[in-house]
């Protein structure tokens, strides 16, 4: 025991030669990794034939960078990270936390002024500095306005925490409207701040709201009920082809096909569910992934009824009910009604606001299913199936209704996705979706909204963003598009995130019934049988 | 029936691929007990540095025999593909062991989204085609088989035979079957469980570079999602012949084969994936834990 002590002590007391050997090991790693693959590109030169085209500059810095990270990592983070547990001997105090020397007034003061000052002369900074310097302005200006923001959340974080889901929902409500009035103000003019809001409330605002509900959806299946569900995309397919196909040939309005879309996903749930559900663990597993295979297939195969690869495209616009129409050509158009200027960004507003209320929607039928006895069957189904059985629930019945009401959910999102897109192709709904899906689900921590929600508009959004970062072209050079590495980072991200916190970002289990008081139990004190 | 032999021939040598494939599957899943979903592309990986390596040797050598060639793209094909899946063990599955169960399962298909992109970003979003290796056919009562069919069948053949001895009667298949049965209990012997673990992975990844050595040569061609379709249809294979058991992995990979050859030369090509995925469907209703996997009790 006392050799383990001291050789503990001798690498924390002389932690930089570590550093070395170590730096040495993950350059010798990543040199054997990365020799082939990064170090030599294959081409097709001008026959048509592979060629190698060797870059070995690019393979000297990936391995100069993994070398010195994981030096800094062993010489610094580490003993950094080991002396913030100890206390100080002098005054006996915690040493202050990292966040709290983070986010400092002075630092925030200055990190405003920065900010507004170049938002001021924004106009003119290329003519100043040329588009380089320029680029690189633009990206202090943004990290000021990140260090902001996160300044004042953090000033308010006891705030925030108490009231996280009314926050939530009020800044989800007033999003398109602050979008809409910001841009007006920075173009002068309102039309101009419709058109500007275009790109933030689709592309941000209801992509992570599809997202959102669709993780919500599945948190039934597996945040509650514990089921692993890996083709949960085919019940977004289903309800996408019920309301483009019944839209298109029958014109059918959407408010009818919503909930025909909700049922139909539901009863492809129970038929999917009924032979399978008495699988375990990661035999449903696959089979659920197959059965998101196979309806992919048919999709694509079956081309009389649904034009194959090619897609369905000419899906009606959803309508106010039927009140004020988004149709330009329509009589009741909504800029006729309301004699304002055209644009496409009433559309995507009313868009929003309707991905909106159907992911309240299911947040609130969720809530309000875990308080019933069907909800707490489901939760206990996720704890121990065992016991469930020996307390004579019927878990085969309680596995089907969790899968169908998520299954509906699908659908329901899988008709707003066809009535957003104007199109849909068997491309949308590939194995990776799923994926993407229930990755959301476990990384916001299974079965709590919240998190799920949190997690969704860091996953999505923060891959969306990467396509706003156009001055990185001034610091990789001009051929450098940053959407090629968006899968590759949000792959990343996850397996980063999933072992910073294996619980998700809430890991606590709120229970719904309680003696006394209500209080949060820890996700580690759980433990989850097997499905 | 010559026709039937013929899509037989085929059926198999798709099989022994899946087979070689769904190995690392199953080992992982009866050893740490989930599900590696980056194994697919692991034999995606596989494939590349093989065509890397077979590029290599064109560039430096004018002409080279076809089974030098093959044997060094395969040896360096292992080599490097394991030290891949040592590397993301290490990193993204060892620092999750004991958590709770679906964690590792999303790092591992974050594992597989990077290493699929990863290969995307580096190489190139196109098809890789090679000029054939081998292009001779044989042809015996009407049933034409060519070499490279008969090259598969014998390397898988080898490989399973020394991957059996290894798993049955070197000291480390004991380990790994010790530590698939009990971990605390093999730690408690002696038993290193770490490192038995990373050889397991490093195993599999070996068997998969081989297999993806294999479907270049077979195929001709590589792209950087070439590792979801085999991936999925081999973990299918292991599910079906009873996820944890070897000799089962082959079996189904095999089963798999014949079932998408036959499926597709007498009903209708399109739907290959269809009937195999339907099978598996079918399978495991009546046989829940697969065809050779033994039914799990669970103690209280």
């Amino acid at each position: 025991m006392t050799t383990t002590v001291s050789t503990e002590r001798g690498s924390v007391a002389a932690p930089v030669k570590r550093a070395f050997r170590e730096a040495l090991y993950a350059g010798l790693i990543s040199f054997g990794m990365f020799v082939l693959i990064v170090g030599l590109k294959t081409d097709q030169n001008i026959r048509n034939e592979l060629v190698l085209e060797p870059r070995w500059g690019l393979l000297a810095i990936v391995v100069a960078l993994t070398m010195f990270g994981r030096f800094a990592y062993v010489a610094w983070l580490q003993p950094f990270m080991a002396r913030q547990k100890l206390a100080d001997t002098v005054t006996g105090l915690m040493p202050a936390s990292v966040t709290s020397r983070f986010f400092r007034l002075p630092y925030f003061i200055a990190a405003l002024v920065i900010m507004v000052a170049l938002y001021v002369v924004s106009g003119s900074l290329d003519g100043w500095l040329g588009a380089e310097l320029a680029g690189y302005a633009r990206f202090l200006r943004a990290l000021a306005l990140i260090y902001a923001l996160a300044s004042v959340f953090y000033y308010y974080r006891a705030f925030i925490h108490d009231h996280f889901s009314a926050l939530g929902i009020t800044v989800m409500i007033v999003y398109p409207v602050f979008v809409v009035l910001t841009l007006a103000l920075l173009t002068g003019s309102m039309a101009g701040g419709f058109q500007g809001s275009l790109k933030w409330v689709d592309n941000f605002g209801i992509q992570i709201l599809i997202y959102v509900m669709l993780a919500w959806g599945l948190n039934i299946v597996v945040g509650l009920a514990g089921l692993l569900d890996l083709g949960y995309v085919a019940f977004y397919a289903v309800g996408a082809y019920a309301y483009a196909l019944l839209g298109t040939h029958y014109g059918l309005s959407f408010w009818i096909l919503l909930p025909a879309a909700g049922c139909m996903a539901a009863f492809w749930g129970i038929i999917l569910g009924f032979p399978v559900l008495r699988l375990r663990g990661d035999y449903l597993a696959i089979v659920t992934l197959a059965f998101g295979e196979i309806i992919r297939m048919v999709l694509i195969n079956w081309r009389v009824v649904t034009n194959g690869s090619a897609g369905i495209s000419g899906i009606p616009k959803v309508s106010f009910f039927g009140l004020i129409s988004f149709d330009v050509s329509a009589p009741n158009y909504i800029s006729k009604v309301f004699d304002i200027a055209q644009s496409g960004a009433y559309y995507k507003i009313f868009l929003y606001y309707l991905i909106l209320a159907l992911a309240l929607l299911t947040a609130f039928v969720t809530v309000r299913l875990r308080r019933m006895p069907v909800g707490r069957a489901w939760e206990a189904l996720r704890e121990d199936e065992i016991a469930c059985r020996s307390l004579g629930i019927n878990t085969t019945t309680t596995k089907l209704t969790a899968f169908a009401t998520g299954a509906m959910f699908g659908g329901f999102a899988g008709s707003f996705f066809a009535a957003r897109q104007g199109f849909v192709s068997p491309e949308s709904f590939v194995f990776l979706e799923s994926a993407i899906i229930l990755a959301i689900v476990v990384l916001g921590g299974m079965g709590s909204l919240v998190g799920i929600a949190v997690a969704a508009a860091v996953m999505i959004g923060g891959t969306e963003i990467l396509r706003e970062l156009d001055f990185l072209k001034v610091v990789f050079g001009p051929d450098f598009t940053p959407e090629l590495y968006r899968m590759l980072l949000f792959g990343v991200a996850m397996v980063v995130v999933m072992v910073w916190k294996p619980r998700g970002f809430v890991s606590n289990r709120e229970p719904t019934a309680f003696l006394k008081e209500r209080k949060a139990v820890s996700g580690s004190f759980t433990k989850e049988g097997h499905g | 029936m010559q026709y039937f032999i013929q899509q037989l021939i085929n059926g198999l040598t798709l099989g022994s691929l899946y087979g070689l494939i769904a190995i690392g599957y199953t080992m992982v899943y009866g050893i740490v007990g989930m599900i590696n979903f980056a194994h697919g592309d692991i034999f995606m990986v596989g494939a590349f540095i093989a065509l890397i390596v077979f590029l290599i040797l064109a560039a430096l050598f004018y002409s080279v025999p076809v089974v030098v060639a093959l044997l060094v793209m395969m040896i360096v094909a292992m080599l490097f593909t394991a030290l891949y899946n040592w590397v993301i063990e290490k990193v993204a599955y060892r620092p999750l062991r004991g958590s709770f169960r679906l964690a590792p399962l999303i790092t591992a298909i974050g594992m597989s989204i990077t290493l699929s992109n990863f290969v995307q970003v580096t190489q190139g979003p196109r098809n890789k085609p090679i000029p054939p290796m081998i292009s001779e056919v044989y042809n015996i009562y009407g049933v034409s088989i060519s070499l490279k069919q008969i090259v598969i069948f014998v390397v898988t053949a080898v490989l399973l035979a020394i991957f059996s001895y290894l798993v049955n009667k070197t000291s480390l298949g004991r380990a790994q079957r010790a530590c698939e049965q009990d971990q605390k209990m093999a730690a408690l012997l002696g038993i290193d469980v770490d490192r038995t673990i990373s050889i397991t992975f490093i195993i599999g990844a070996a068997l998969a570079a081989v297999a993806g050595t294999l479907f270049l040569m077979y195929y001709g061609v590589v792209v950087f999602s070439d590792g979801f379709v085999p991936g999925v249809k081999a973990f299918t294979a292991a599910v079906l012949g009873g996820i944890g058991s070897i000799p089962g992995a082959v079996i189904g990979g095999l089963l798999i084969g014949l079932i998408e050859s036959l499926w597709s030369a007498y009903f209708s090509i399109d739907y290959k994936d269809v009937a195999a995925f339907s099978i598996l469907a079918i399978v495991l209703i009546f046989l829940p834990s697969g065809i050779l996997g033994r039914p799990e009790v669970e103690k209280v």
